[in-house]
């Protein structure tokens, strides 16, 4: 299945719900466009809903990154919410949990953006 | 070949939509050994990092290129083939991701993945005929007990 990604807006925060890959080629590209559109309308306070993320490869942690990098130099926060088992043990190796905040409760992710 | 040993393989063209196609081979193969979900999960991407890298760094694209993957099961463990017609490298050359340096680039995790996911890995040149990546993951006793 290919990526499907929809964003909402809850008060101060642009939630964006990801569903299905985020690997090398379209997956990369629609959540890069993404984040710099988010990014160039002013909407710096981001969290990635990666509950329905059901496969992620190095790039889509490469993508990851580079949103992290590219939404806090510009002054923002991108935080992440309900990591998969899959998702969580790649981020674990690649010991890029101690560079993410994640969150297992979206009540709790938009309350730290406060 | 031994009565116990199977092998599958594929050639694969040097673009992009290879590495969709690599991965259901791997899936359909692992389904057939009844490996664990996990443990699936972990070699089906182990396999996709390795061809993605025979395609992207081993042939450069080159469509003329083609990338061979083979699938060697034994009750014992299970040894993944990746072949490209490039020059090769050297793994100790690739820069480990978990320096502090390197854990915000945006790539170079693919070959970390791997040897994260499997038992063994290794890279050789062969001769005059592009390079050969080989992957092994060592088998449980019940982990293909149902394969036939």
């Amino acid at each position: 299945m290919t990526m499907q990604l929809k964003t909402r807006k809850v008060d101060i925060v642009n939630v964006v719900d990801i569903n299905g890959k985020i690997t090398l080629g379209e997956g990369n590209v629609i959540l890069r466009d993404t984040i710099r559109n988010l990014l160039a309308r002013g909407e710096k306070k981001i969290l990635l809903n990666l509950g329905d993320v059901t496969y992620i490869d190095s790039s889509g942690i490469g993508e990851l990154v580079s949103s992290f990098t590219t939404t806090t130099n510009q002054g923002g926060q991108l935080k992440l919410l309900n990591l998969t088992k899959k998702v969580q043990d790649l981020l674990q190796i690649t010991k890029l949990l101690t560079v993410f905040e994640v969150f297992t409760n979206e009540a709790e992710a938009l309350q730290s953006y406060k | 070949m031994k009565a116990t040993e199977t092998k599958l393989s594929v050639t694969l063209e040097s673009n992009f939509q290879s590495v969709e196609v690599a991965e259901k081979f791997v899936h359909s193969a692992m389904d057939r050994f009844r490996l664990e979900e996990a443990e699936s999960h972990r070699v089906e991407m182990a396999v996709r990092e390795s061809v993605i890298n025979a395609i992207q760094h081993g042939n450069r694209c080159d469509e003329s290129k083609k990338v061979e993957l083979e699938i060697n099961l034994t009750p014992a463990k299970l040894t993944i083939f990746v072949r490209d017609e490039g020059q090769g490298f050297d793994p100790a050359s690739i820069a480990n991701p978990l320096e502090e340096n390197n854990i915000l680039k945006s790539s170079g995790r693919g070959i970390f993945i791997i040897r994260s996911f499997m038992d063994e890995f290794s890279v050789r040149r062969r001769h005059n005929d592009g390079s050969e990546v080989m992957m092994v993951k060592r088998l449980s006793s019940n982990s293909n007990s149902n394969s036939s």
